[in-house]
């Protein structure tokens, strides 16, 4: 009996990726409720998707004074859309008491107050304040087609709010066009985004991952792409964002911001609860890996 | 003891010490740093990247062992002593990369065999004490070689989880190549000692080094600009064809590549 359950355990191994250190710390405080409906979103953001909820003020506070304890480096606020949390400005406060925070965003709802607003409260802190503003193309065309129609000048429209206050926000872009990775691709974006006001201009590309939307949008994992039977080494291992992070939602804490739709990913309730090594068996595994691809800026 | 990747050389107790930060091939710098630190400290560390950016590696390096300073290694001699494609200083975006690219394979050609074996000779880290406080040299941070530690982003509760993980007072640190520190305690804290090779990003040509030194009883740093000939080590760039771009944050002191490491708040301060 034990050598046929032996075979079989060796049979569906994944690695296990070890938590080196709490260096990240992200918070989904917008939960999945978005303005949005994009139909690349790796969790299906929408108005109405409540699989989590909006985080409390209380329920940041509390990560946030467990994470203080435990020396994490730098946090990191997504959503869904964050500003539409009603106590996300408190949130920042209190964050950047702490460390350097990255706020994830469609740029929609930045209006010229509100990025004066995230300006005083990046000026009286030591540590900075980034935001990162989805555009997913250089023109409305390509950006409004996964977007939404109208959203590619709403979107600009943020992000010159935030560059007027004096906010330099680093354009994120999901590699939806084949040519963003390469060299001449992000050439041609950073001179659009010179072109638009921006001087000194900020882009990160990240690759397409095949799940929520995603998978209606192209196509999902196809079964080879996974990690069963592979061994990591120490290396591989340090590059895989779960490594070095943790993400808390309203509903307790999960290993990364791909897999909270993921039960086999919510670690415990507490930061404390979520540290032990996590077994690679999703298929988003696979794109970490074989990319080195990381969601942090 | 913790577990530090590399081997560890404990070095005793001083009154006060002087730092190098990544050469970056900035021999001329290097020499006027030397000159400046003499009589005023007890002994000079280089905290490793002798190499990259600059021109005719070698001179660095007759430099630093001609007058024995003590030295541990940083990524640019983890690679170039494994032989590496690479120098793995740790960026993240293609144009950065090229750039890296360039210079990596400009100073491996051109770095003598010898110095290559002696860079593979470094201890990772030093530690030593000032004032009676354990100071634990490294040169990206304790527990990576190419980790960056900014201003903006080492925050305090982090720096005292690093202090306790690796059993020390004091770090000191370079690779970013912009020179800060912060400590949370007197005589506690992280102090990166900036880079001797290119200027700070502050639109002058100067660059820096550090003193560490008791004051009221603990170790305190004091950050001293270098002035040195820039115009000589731009025309000697020109000469060896090394980028225009490199050439253009010599004279000016203003970085025009690696930009994109860089957190919000030191991005802003610079031009590019
Ligand atoms: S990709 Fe971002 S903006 Fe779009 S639906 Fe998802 S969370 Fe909202
Ligand atoms: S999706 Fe990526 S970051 Fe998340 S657990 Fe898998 S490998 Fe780690
Ligand atoms: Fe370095």
């Amino acid at each position: 009996m034990e050598a046929s359950a032996e075979l079989i355990n060796t049979e569906q191994r994944y690695p296990f990726s070890p938590l080196f250190a709490l260096d990240t710390l992200w918070l989904q405080v917008a939960g999945t409720l978005c303005n949005l409906r994009c139909t690349h979103c790796f969790i299906s953001c929408s108005p109405t998707n409540h699989s989590h909820e909006m985080m409390s003020l209380e329920d940041v506070r509390r990560y946030l004074d467990e994470a203080r304890q435990m020396g994490v480096k730098e946090y990191y606020f997504t959503g869904g859309e964050p500003f539409m949390n009603k106590d996300l400005f408190a949130m920042i406060e209190l964050a950047l008491k702490q460390g350097p925070v990255s706020i994830l965003t469609n740029g929609l709802l930045i209006t010229s107050k509100t990025a004066a607003r995230l300006k005083s409260l990046s000026d009286a802190s030591d540590y900075s304040l980034e935001l990162r503003v989805s555009l997913d193309g250089y023109d409305a065309e390509t950006h409004d087609a996964v977007r939404g129609l109208g959203t590619f000048e709403k979107t600009l429209k943020g992000v010159l709010n935030l560059a007027a206050a004096g906010l330099n926000p680093v354009i994120t872009a999901v590699e939806v066009n084949d040519d963003l990775g390469a060299r001449q691709g992000r050439e041609k974006f950073l001179a659009c985004l010179k072109s638009i006001g921006l001087t000194k201009p900020r882009l990160k590309i990240l690759p397409t991952l095949r799940l929520g939307a995603e998978i209606n949008r192209t196509r999902a994992y196809e079964s080879w792409e996974s990690l069963r039977g592979r061994e990591l080494t120490k290396d591989e291992s340090l590059a895989l964002q779960c490594s070095s992070c943790r993400i808390a939602t309203s509903n307790g804490v999960y290993v990364c911001p791909l897999l909270i739709d993921s039960p086999q990913a919510r670690l415990g309730e507490t930061l404390q609860d979520s540290l032990r090594p996590f077994e690679l068996k999703h298929q988003a595994c696979f794109t970490c890996h074989a990319t080195g691809f990381s969601c942090r800026t | 003891m913790p577990d530090l990747n590399g081997r560890t050389i404990e070095a005793g107790a001083f009154k006060s010490v002087g730092f190098i930060g990544g050469i970056y091939s900035n021999y001329l710098a290097l020499g006027k740093a030397l000159e400046l630190l003499k009589g005023r400290v007890d002994t000079v560390v280089a905290l490793g990247d002798f190499g990259a950016f600059g021109p005719h590696p070698d001179r660095t390096l007759e430099i630093l062992r001609e007058r024995e300073i003590a030295a541990i290694r940083g990524n640019y001699e983890e690679a170039l002593a494994a032989g590496a494609d690479d120098c793995r200083c740790g960026y993240t975006n293609p144009r950065d990369n090229e750039f890296a690219q360039l210079s990596y394979d400009y100073t491996k050609a051109k770095t003598s065999r010898e110095h290559v074996e002696w860079m593979g000779s470094l201890p990772a880290h030093i530690r030593l004490s000032i004032a009676g406080k354990r100071i634990l040299l490294c040169h990206g941070s304790p527990r990576r070689v190419n980790e960056f530690l900014w201003e903006s982003a080492t925050p305090e509760p982090f720096i005292k989880k690093m202090l306790d993980d690796h059993e020390t007072d004091l770090i000191v640190c370079t690779h970013t190549g912009l020179h800060w520190s912060r400590f949370i305690a007197p005589g506690r804290g992280v102090v990166n000692v900036g880079a001797l090779g290119r200027p700070a990003n502050d639109g002058t040509p100067r660059v820096w080094t550090a003193v560490i030194e008791e004051k009221e009883g603990a170790p305190a740093v004091r950050f001293l600009p270098v002035e040195y000939d820039f115009e000589r080590l731009a025309r000697e760039m020109e000469s060896e064809k090394l980028p225009p771009e490199f050439i253009e944050t010599i004279r000016t002191g203003w970085w025009t590549t690696c930009l994109e490491m860089l957190p919000a708040k030191e991005r802003a301060a610079g031009k590019f």
